[in-house]
């Protein structure tokens, strides 16, 4: 295993001939082969990838510009369509599944230059915390390989620290980039709601998903971010990106930033370990000269059980599709239709798919809808206005990912209230649309990393960057 | 048997709901081509139609506009704040398990349809709401065989729902609404409207009862497309349910079908009766916050409706039936601007009544044989008035020059010489005229000799004989003037 250069150094040695474009697919394709131990891919692009990149090398030959990720490898979950391998998103029911069509994240990844060797796993659908959901295969963490790499985009992260390539995408539903971040110690960023295009991406809750990248460095997925976000004619909630490049993180200085320790998640049943983290960082940017208050969110305990109605609602409503009709599982026993979807079904989806869809289901019934779904986005509204209140008077809000660091496989499977508490921090930022950052911070007493979370206001993406990186500094 | 005077005391209350294609180019969230009609099984789909993984609906702009027109049409405006929200069921022709539509903020809410009911009563209807959404495909199953066929060409082709209020009371109310409904659409130019292609559907619901305070159960009679359907349908329902309640029996509350063949409802009594839709706010729409600026570009942009019409017609005192066929002729043809002539020619009311006229029985009856309408249709009707106003051309002959005209496609540079190369134009030479007459006299001299005897009768079979021998082309009156003048002398 050996480790990548910068992105942007990368790019910049691919286009000037120093590297090549097929050298760095084949390193990925080596890395991916020794640490095949840890599962956390699905599967490889191999022959599109090696064509891809000799192509660019053959255009860089000749003198062309080939963008500003020229040849670096990347890896994407497993929910982004992509050409020249199967899209699963770790489920049975899309088993064998070829997309007509790629993710436009993909699309534009790839018009720079930028190549994707393979398919990250992750809990089947994007429904988990840990990637012991996947329907296939339980992916390790690279620090401590009897751990979970936490999830939902745990191969994602996995692969990141694993060396596997220099960043790869997640998605983030309610803690899903932040989380595998934290427990594998890599930088993952969940971008404001509608940043980036959903179009392509198997969707799990449409109002929180947010497609993200998960790097070694802030400056790393920053320049992903600036090479994906922004509107996109096929997605009706992306939003304008910012006019200034994701990459421009020096100007501010550490002094200027008022920062709110969020009350709430700094209190009972955070690890020890993980509070002594955060709050040396915390004391480390005070000393640099940040204002430092503790802010209370009293809604955010409340969250998680909001969380826990909207999303399956969404997520039973989106699941409708895989019926077994159309491309996917088709049961091959059934005889008439209702066999058909109800075999298909029973038997393409998961345990925690159909967890989901029970729950959503049941709280979208009529004589329900009101007792839960209404009552939760109403609690959803409520929430935001406390956040809203809360950058009044600080830019930022920060506290730890999850109350926890990366846990024992098989600890949690038994008990899925206990697997949803390691959502408990992540899922507010989720439900208000808020960009959130995850930055380790320091190790525990085990030696596994933790992750602080940062979080601003609607599409101050750039500026948490900035923060990012001034932390990235200072815990070094 | 039931008698009249007993069906009498029943009160019919009937409300439609009706289904209206917009004729979008593309789809409602897809930029995919909309029109069906012609087109081979699934050839107009994408990633969208067909509901694969990661494809999300994006709005098209244009069906929000022609919602705004029809809010218009409907004497309303267009609700500043709508959303969609989805309807789960599964079904194949439903490609994401759920239909995109509207329940608590459509798109209108409220408006009236005014229509003529003959005799000169108006009735106006009130619309409850209508709602923007997308259309399901289509399922076939071959006769004898062990599969279905979809074809999702039609899914997610942009629909408006109109729901009424209650407010139609007989069949025959019901039939001039969903014509109205059809004009309405036509004129505001946003269905094709095409009954033959399923561009409107109706579904009819009736109940009878004999309080008119208290609405008695009523059925819904589904997926009706045509006028006369319409009202066929509603007439069976009153009359079954009377009959049922006389008999003393219940009536239940369910969905019908209609069966054209026999002209019978019929009862289909789904499983969907129990359904719960969990309808949810559709999260990969943002909510249509219409723009101000957009809502009075559109209004200023308004065709004129047919009410209108109705009224800029009134001038000419024209029959009502002749005024609806005007209508229903611009409906159909609307390329062919009749109403806009006939308004240019308002200012010399005889002309127009002449354009009138000649658009209800000659004109348009050609279109309707030949599919289509000839675009000289009105170059040169101002010139054939004036030949008809000079006495050159006779009502017959008038008529018969715009048909050889129009079947022709001649496009004669001087019109009265054309006329008379096709023997159109009538003799008015007073010689030439008394000469046919001298002739006719002396070859039917019984009948000259009735008129003689003041059998006034006879004149008529005399001017008749002229206008044989002149082969068509006397001047009648002339040819009157000249029998009284040579019998009198």
């Amino acid at each position: 295993m050996s480790r990548w250069l910068s992105i942007a150094d990368i790019a910049e040695k691919v286009q000037s001939g120093e590297l090549k474009a097929t050298a760095m697919v084949e390193q990925a394709f080596k890395s991916i082969e020794q640490c095949q131990k840890y599962d956390a891919i699905i599967a490889t692009i191999p022959e599109r990838a090696k064509r891809r990149a000799q192509e660019l090398d053959g255009r860089i030959a000749l003198g062309e510009q080939t963008g500003r990720l020229s040849g670096v490898p990347f890896i994407a979950k497993d929910n982004f369509l992509t050409f020249g391998s199967e899209t699963t998103a770790a489920s049975n029911i899309l088993r064998g599944f070829e997309a007509p069509y790629q993710s436009t994240v993909i699309e534009r990844l790839e018009a720079e230059g930028a190549i994707c060797v393979a398919k990250a796993n992750l809990d089947a659908f994007a429904h988990g915390g840990s990637t012991e959901n996947s329907d296939f295969m339980v992916t390790k963490n690279p620090h401590d390989a009897s751990r979970v790499p936490g999830g939902s985009s745990g191969g994602s992260a996995a692969a990141v620290m694993l060396d596997m390539a220099p960043f790869a995408l997640g998605t983030d539903t309610g803690g899903s980039i932040r989380l595998p971040a934290s427990f594998t110690g890599a930088v993952g960023l969940k971008p404001t709601y509608g940043l980036v295009s959903r179009s392509g991406v198997v969707a799990m809750a449409s109002s929180t998903d947010v497609v993200g990248p998960l790097a070694r460095t802030v400056e790393d997925a920053a320049l992903v971010l600036d090479v994906i976000s922004g509107r996109d004619l096929l997605d009706g909630t992306t939003v304008n990106r910012d006019p200034e490049p994701y990459t421009n993180l020096d100007r501010a200085t550490v002094s200027e930033f008022k920062i709110g320790i969020i009350k709430e998640y700094m209190g009972e049943g955070v690890d020890h370990d993980v509070r002594e983290q955060i709050q040396s960082t915390v004391e480390a940017l005070q000393k640099a000269g940040a204002d430092i208050q503790e802010l209370s969110l009293p809604s955010l305990d409340l969250a998680l059980a909001a969380y826990y109605i909207i999303v399956p609602a969404e997520i039973s409503s989106n699941l409708s599709r895989y019926d077994g009709q159309r491309y996917g599982f088709s049961h091959p026993d059934a005889t008439n239709l209702d066999q058909s979807y109800n075999w298909s079904r029973s038997e393409g989806f998961g345990r925690e798919a159909k967890r989901r869809i029970m729950i959503g289901t049941y709280v979208l019934s009529s004589g329900y809808y009101d007792a839960y779904y209404k009552k939760a986005q109403q609690l959803r509204t409520k929430l935001i206005e406390e956040f809203n209140k809360a950058f009044k008077s600080v830019d930022f809000l920060v506290g730890p990912i999850a109350p926890m660091t990366a846990f024992k496989i098989g600890e949690n499977t038994n008990d899925p209230l206990k697997m949803y508490l390691a959502d408990a921090m992540t899922v507010g930022v989720s439900l208000a649309g808020l960009p959130a950052i995850s930055v380790p911070v320091g190790l525990d007493r085990n030696s596994l990393p933790v992750g602080m979370q940062l979080i601003g206001q609607q599409r101050t993406d750039r500026k948490l960057f900035s923060l990012a990186k001034e932390i990235e500094r200072l815990v070094k | 048997m039931i008698s009249d005077a007993a069906r009498k005391t029943y009160i019919p209350t009937i409300g439609i709901e009706c289904h209206v294609q917009l004729k979008t180019r593309t789809k409602l969230f897809a930029a995919v081509g909309n029109d069906a009609r012609d087109a081979a099984p699934n050839t107009l789909i994408s990633h969208i139609c067909l509901g694969m993984p990661g494809a999300l609906p994006v709005l098209n702009k244009k069906a929000v506009e022609y919602a705004i027109r029809v809010a218009f049409g409907f004497n309303t405006t267009p609700q500043k704040y709508s959303y969609f929200e989805r309807k789960h069921y599964f079904y194949p022709d439903l490609p994401k398990g759920y239909q995109i539509s509207q329940l608590s903020k459509p798109i209108i809410v409220g408006g009236t349809v005014s229509f003529e009911l003959g005799g000169g009563i108006q009735k106006t209807i009130r619309i409850n709401r209508v709602q923007l959404e997308e259309d399901a495909g289509k399922n076939t199953h071959p006769a004898g065989e062990d599969y279905s066929l979809v074809d999702l060409n039609r899914a997610g082709t942009p629909l408006l729902e109109v729901v009424s209020e209650p407010d139609i009371h007989s069949a025959s109310e019901a039939k001039a609404y969903a014509h109205e409904l059809w004009l309405l659409m036509r004129y505001a130019d946003v269905s094709d409207a095409d009954m033959y292609h399923g561009n409107m559907r109706f579904d009819v619901n009736v109940s009878v009862s004999k309080d008119p305070n208290e609405l008695g159960l009523r059925t819904e009679t589904k997926n009706i497309n045509s006028f006369r359907a319409v009202e066929k349908a509603a007439e069976y329902e009153i009359n079954r349910q009377i009959e049922l309640i006389e008999k003393g029996q219940r009536i239940v509350q369910e969905t019908r079908g209609w069966d054209d063949a026999k002209q019978k409802t019929f009862s289909q009594r789904s499983k969907e009766e129990a359904h719960d839709y969990r309808y949810m706010p559709d999260p990969d729409i943002p909510p249509i916050i219409l723009d101000n600026d957009l809502v009075q570009t559109v209004r200023k942009s308004m065709p004129v409706l047919p009410i209108e019409w109705r009224q800029r017609l009134a001038s000419l005192d024209l029959d009502a039936l002749v005024i609806e066929t005007l209508i229903d002729a611009q409906a159909e043809v609307p390329e062919a601007n009749y109403l806009p002539f006939i308004e240019t020619s308002l200012v010399d009311a005889p002309f127009a009544k002449f354009v009138v006229n000649h658009i209800v029985n000659t004109i348009d009856p050609m279109r309707r044989e030949n599919g289509q309408v000839a675009n000289t249709w009105d170059t040169y009707l101002k010139e054939i008035y004036n030949l008809q106003q000079n006495g050159k051309l006779s009502s017959t002959n008038t008529k018969a020059l715009i048909v050889t005209l129009l079947s022709s496609g001649a496009q004669p540079q001087e019109l009265e010489k054309y006329a008379e190369e096709q023997g159109f134009i009538q003799v008015s030479d007073e010689k030439e005229i008394a000469r046919i007459v001298a002739e006719v006299i002396s070859t039917n001299p019984r009948a000259a000799e009735d008129v003689k005897n003041g059998e006034m009768k006879a004149i008529g079979f005399l001017v008749g004989q002229v206008m044989k021998l002149s082969m068509g082309k006397a001047n009648p009156g002339l040819a009157q003037e000249q029998i009284k003048k040579h019998l009198n002398s």
